[in-house]
Parts: C-alpha cells; sequence; structure tokens
C-alpha cells in the first residue's frame, strides 16, 4: 500500500529524527545556565495564593505574564 | 441576557429529549433520554429562580464546585469499591448471581459498572476537582467561563449515570473501558470541550508567570483524553433513536485502536492526571517543594513521549504484526525511567522531613501512593515483556496488576488529596480524627496487600496450569480445574477488597464529622465566607 509506505517511512526517518531532538532539546533546556533560580521560584509559587487570587483589583491585567504575582 | 438564552436552549433540550424518548428503539435510549429531559427540566428551573443572580467575583476563587467534586468523588468511590466487593464475592460464589434479577445484577453487567464507577466517576470526579482547585491556586487566578465550570460537574455526573443505567441495561459497545454507546460518548465530548476551555482558560489569564508543572499533568491529561476518546469512539449509529452502533474500525485495527485506547487511558487518566495530584498536593503536604524541579520537567516529557507507544503490549501473540507487538514491549520498558524517576522525585520530597512520616498519617498515605505508583510502574513493564506476558495474559495476575496501581496508587493519592481538601475548602482547622485516617490507612494497605497476593497467586497458578502438558503432549488440566483451584484466593480477594471498602466509608465519616464538628479555621480568613 502506497500511503502505508510514504507514512513509514516518514516516520522510521524524519519524524523520528524530529522527535528525538525534540526530546534531547528539553532535556538540554531544562539544564540551561541560570534555570536553577527560575525552577526554584516556580517549584515554591504553590505556597503562596492559597486563600484568594493574586492582584490588587477586580480586572487586574489578565496576562500576567510578565508580572510576577504576591 | 444570556440566563435568557440559557433557559430557550434548556426547554428546547427538555422537549427535543421528550421526543426523542418517545420514538426510543430500545430502553437503555428510553432512559437516557429520560435522563437529559429531566436535568434540563431542573436546570431550566433553577436558573429560572436565579435570573441575572450569577457573581463572579475575580478576587475570589471558584470553590463550590471543588466542593461538590470532592463529595462526588467520596460517594462515588463508595459505590464503586461496593460494586466491585460484590462482584468479586459473585467470582468466589456465583449463587450471588441471583436469578430473581433477570440477569440485571450478573457480574457480565456489574463489573464494567464496577471498572467505570471506580476509574471514570470516582477517579474522574477527583481529577476535575483537583484540578479545578489546583488550577486557580497555582495561578492565583478565579476559573474561567463563569459558570461552564458547574457545567463540567454536572455534565460528567450525567455522562456517569447514562453510562451506568446503560450498562445495566445490556447497552454496551463491548470495547473495555470505553464501554458507552455513541450518544454517551458525544454527550462526554461536549463535556470534555468545556472542561477544557475551562482549564486552558484560566491558565492563559493566570496571575503567576509561569505554569506550575502540576498543570502540565492535568493538561496533558485532558487533551490526550480527548484524542483517545475520539479515535476509539469513531462509530456509526443504526439510527438516530437506540443506542446501537457500528464501529469504523474492524479486525486488527479495531484490537490497535483500542488497546491503544485502553493503555493511555491508563497512561494518561490514571497516570498523568494523578501525577498532577502527586506534584500539588506532596509539596503541599509536606510543606516542601518538589524535591527537583528538573526532573519533573524531565519526568513530564519522557512520560508523554513513552506512553503514547506502549499500547500493543496487550495484543501479544494475537494477529498484530510482530513488529509493533515488539515496539509496545519496547516502549513499555523504556517507561520504567520516566515512573521511577517521577516515583523517586514524589518520595524524595520528603528528604529533611521524614518525620512527619510518623505524625502525618495523611502524608503516609500519599507516600504510600507513590510506592504503589513505582511497584505497579515496574510490574507494568515486567508483564509487558512477550515471555513474562505468555504466562501472565489472561490470567488473575493482570487484575492484581490493575488493582496494586488503581487501589494503591490511585485509590490512595486520591484519599491523601481529599484529606487535605476538606478542611481547605470547608475553612476548618483541622481534621475531625487523625486516629480515623490511621485507621483508614491500614485498612487499605491491608486490604491492598490481601488483594495484590492473592491474585498473584491464583493468575501465576492458573497461568501454569493452562500451559501444563502430561508426557503425551495432552493439556493435564481443564479450564474448570483453574477456576475450582482459584476459590481459596477468590475469597481472600474479596476480605480484602472489603477491607478496602471499609476504609472509605471511614473516610467519608470523618470527613463529614470535619465539616460538622469541627471549628472554623481562624487565620488568614479574612471575611472569608463561601464563595458561592
Amino acid at each position: 500500500m502506497e500511503t502505508y509506505t510514504l507514512l513509514r517511512s516518514f516516520a522510521d526517518s524524519w519524524y523520528l529524527l524530529f522527535m528525538t531532538a525534540f526530546f534531547v532539546g528539553i532535556i538540554a533546556w531544562a539544564w540551561r545556565p541560570g534555570s536553577r533560580k527560575v525552577q526554584d521560584e516556580v517549584a515554591n509559587s504553590i505556597f503562596r495564593n492559597d486563600d484568594r487570587p493574586a492582584g490588587d483589583g477586580a480586572q487586574a491585567p489578565s496576562n500576567g505574564l510578565s508580572q510576577g504575582a504576591r | 441576557m444570556w440566563d435568557y438564552v440559557k433557559l430557550i436552549v434548556l426547554a428546547a433540550v427538555a422537549v427535543l429529549a421528550a421526543i426523542a424518548a418517545s420514538h426510543a428503539r430500545d430502553i437503555a435510549y428510553l432512559v437516557h433520554m429520560m435522563i437529559f429531559m429531566g436535568a434540563a427540566v431542573i436546570a431550566f428551573l433553577w436558573q429560572i429562580r436565579h435570573m441575572e443572580e450569577a457573581v463572579h467575583n475575580q478576587n475570589e476563587y471558584m470553590d463550590g464546585v471543588v466542593r461538590y467534586g470532592v463529595i462526588a468523588t467520596a460517594f462515588w468511590g463508595v459505590v464503586g469499591f461496593l460494586v466491585g466487593v460484590v462482584i468479586a464475592f459473585q467470582l468466589a460464589f456465583p449463587d450471588l448471581n441471583f436469578a430473581a434479577l433477570q440477569g440485571y445484577g450478573n457480574f457480565g453487567r456489574l463489573r464494567p459498572l464496577h471498572t467505570s464507577a471506580v476509574i471514570f466517576a470516582f477517579g474522574g470526579n477527583a481529577l476535575i476537582a483537583t484540578a479545578f482547585y489546583v488550577v486557580q491556586r497555582t495561578t492565583a487566578a478565579r476559573l474561567f467561563g463563569g459558570g461552564l465550570a458547574w457545567f463540567v460537574f454536572w455534565g460528567y455526573q450525567i455522562f456517569i449515570l447514562m453510562a451506568a443505567t446503560g450498562y445495566v441495561l445490556g447497552s454496551t459497545q463491548g470495547q473495555e473501558y470505553a464501554e458507552p454507546e455513541w450518544l454517551t460518548d458525544l454527550w462526554l465530548t461536549v463535556v470534555w470541550v468545556a472542561f477544557l476551555l475551562v482549564y486552558l482558560g484560566t491558565l492563559i489569564k493566570r496571575r503567576e508567570p509561569h505554569i506550575y508543572v502540576a498543570n502540565w499533568f492535568y493538561l496533558s491529561f485532558i487533551v490526550t483524553i480527548a484524542m483517545l476518546h475520539l479515535v476509539n469512539n469513531l462509530q456509526i449509529p443504526v439510527s438516530l433513536f437506540g443506542s446501537d452502533s457500528v464501529p469504523v474500525w474492524s479486525g486488527v485495527q479495531s484490537a490497535m485502536v483500542q488497546w491503544w485506547y485502553g493503555h493511555n487511558a491508563v497512561g494518561f487518566f490514571l497516570t498523568a492526571g494523578f501525577l498532577g495530584m502527586m506534584y500539588y498536593f506532596i509539596p503541599k503536604q509536606a510543606e516542601r517543594p518538589v524535591y527537583s524541579y528538573k526532573l519533573s520537567i524531565i519526568h513530564f516529557w519522557a512520560l508523554i513521549f513513552l506512553y503514547i507507544w506502549a499500547g500493543p503490549h496487550h495484543l501479544h501473540y494475537t494477529a498484530l504484526p510482530d513488529w509493533a507487538q515488539t515496539l509496545g514491549m519496547t516502549f513499555s520498558i523504556m517507561l520504567w525511567m520516566p515512573s521511577w524517576g517521577g516515583m523517586i522525585n514524589g518520595l524524595m520530597t520528603l528528604s529533611g522531613a521524614w518525620d512527619k512520616l510518623r505524625t502525618d498519617p495523611v502524608i503516609r498515605m500519599m507516600v504510600v501512593a507513590v510506592g504503589f505508583y513505582g511497584m505497579a510502574t515496574f510490574e507494568g513493564p515486567m508483564m509487558s515483556i512477550r515471555a513474562v506476558n505468555s504466562l501472565s495474559h489472561y490470567t488473575d495476575w493482570t487484575i492484581g496488576h490493575v488493582h496494586s496501581g488503581a487501589l494503591g496508587w490511585n485509590g490512595m493519592i486520591t484519599f491523601g488529596a481529599l484529606y487535605y481538601l476538606v478542611p481547605k475548602l470547608w475553612k476548618r482547622e483541622r481534621l475531625y480524627s487523625l486516629s480515623l485516617v490511621s485507621w483508614h490507612f491500614w485498612l487499605a494497605t491491608i486490604g491492598i496487600v490481601l488483594y495484590a497476593a492473592s491474585m498473584w497467586v491464583t493468575g501465576i497458578m492458573e497461568g501454569l496450569m493452562w500451559r501444563q502438558v502430561d508426557a503425551q503432549g495432552f493439556l493435564v488440566n481443564s479450564f474448570a480445574d483453574t477456576v475450582g483451584a482459584k476459590f481459596p484466593m477468590y475469597v481472600v480477594r474479596g476480605l480484602g477488597g472489603t477491607m478496602f471498602l471499609v476504609g472509605a466509608l471511614i473516610m467519608c465519616y470523618n470527613l463529614w464529622m470535619t465539616v460538622r464538628k469541627v471549628g472554623e479555621a481562624k487565620p488568614a480568613a479574612t471575611a472569608a465566607v463561601a464563595a458561592e
């Protein structure tokens, strides 16, 4: 079956390469220099905001990307 | 305005369900339409008495739905364990398949009721409730979507009711852990999309810069279950007014899709989702951050990358091509690494706080859960090796393995989470009784040990009996011989299950008394009235 052969060879080559590279990339990213500080910060983030949401008032900027919450 | 739209939709649903019920071709479909109609009418009446009332204060967490989820988890847990005990004793004493029930109470109908009640009703409610709790605390934001979370909760209960009534009434498509027919499947899809929306929406409007690792596990659970559910339930209804359907897949493809679904339901429902619980509740209960955040990242991605390939190990020595069987076996063995990485991460979170094991039975429960996770994820890869599988497959060893995972890992971590959540959610200063938690802990642990040990013995015994041949090469034992030999182990299994059930009942009493009798938590509760 032609589709099968095509997909199979793609899966065995480029896609396998992509997935392996992606996975190795994640490991490298987790160990990147300076990651420890960020990771410690995230690991401790569960110990705040236990009783109510963060932020000052009614409609605080909903995009928390830049704004650390405490 | 929006409330009026809801009223119109609910009224339309009630009328359409009534019409469909009158055209029903089978009893299961009729009952399901009555459930829809009843739910729509109740929701309509509730809505009309609460017009324009909904206030969603963004400075408060939405905990009402989590409280309902906790209650539903405890309730369905007891129901699921009870049905499990019943069918365990039905296997030991076939007379318990009462003739007076006309087959409705037979093992064959109650067995999917048990598996779905514990996995989807108990486990599913635990996952939804804790997901809603954890995502709010870790994003420091109220749940997205206003009342949508309530739709997820009640919609999921309707799904459970439909599945359960369907099994008893004989509506099943016969795929393990995917028994519900097309109508129930469609309804679950709607609820699940709403679940995903609430979860993603909350993550997007988060007020914390980073997404805590527990959320990654919960999100992968939601997304993957959606994918599995859709692919494995591709089927064409025979009639719009009947519950029968014809599957799109056939032959070995059907078997492969089913076990791709089945194993990843274990991997993403019972593992990834519950790992989300582990990564939040163990650090919270131990009051220490997770042992290694790096390891948790690797744990997540390795688990995601490997689990999805492991399904073929359910089809060793079948018509499935050999290379696919080998692939499934290989990936199952590789899975050992991330699983144990995660187990070590959970256990080592207690380093420096091991003394808590002596004083805090809740953390003891969570640690034993992680221990069972490690045991089950060691046993699983071992059983997936083809040579081992030739002995273990189709025997009770598999049942024992599933239960050491389900009772030990899923059950215990959920109990731990419930003990953590109830004082928090009802603003109590502590649990009613720690010694009752200890009672629950020991009953459950000894119950699991009895269960798993008896199933190892009976599984390996029957596997060996099946393959025993005499000097002429004839099989020595008939199937009925193995059934007779298994009787004592079946009784022990039933006793183990009974102990587990009693433990859960003690938990319910303890949690009930915590809410009723324990005083309010004093500090940090500034104007802390329940949100709803």
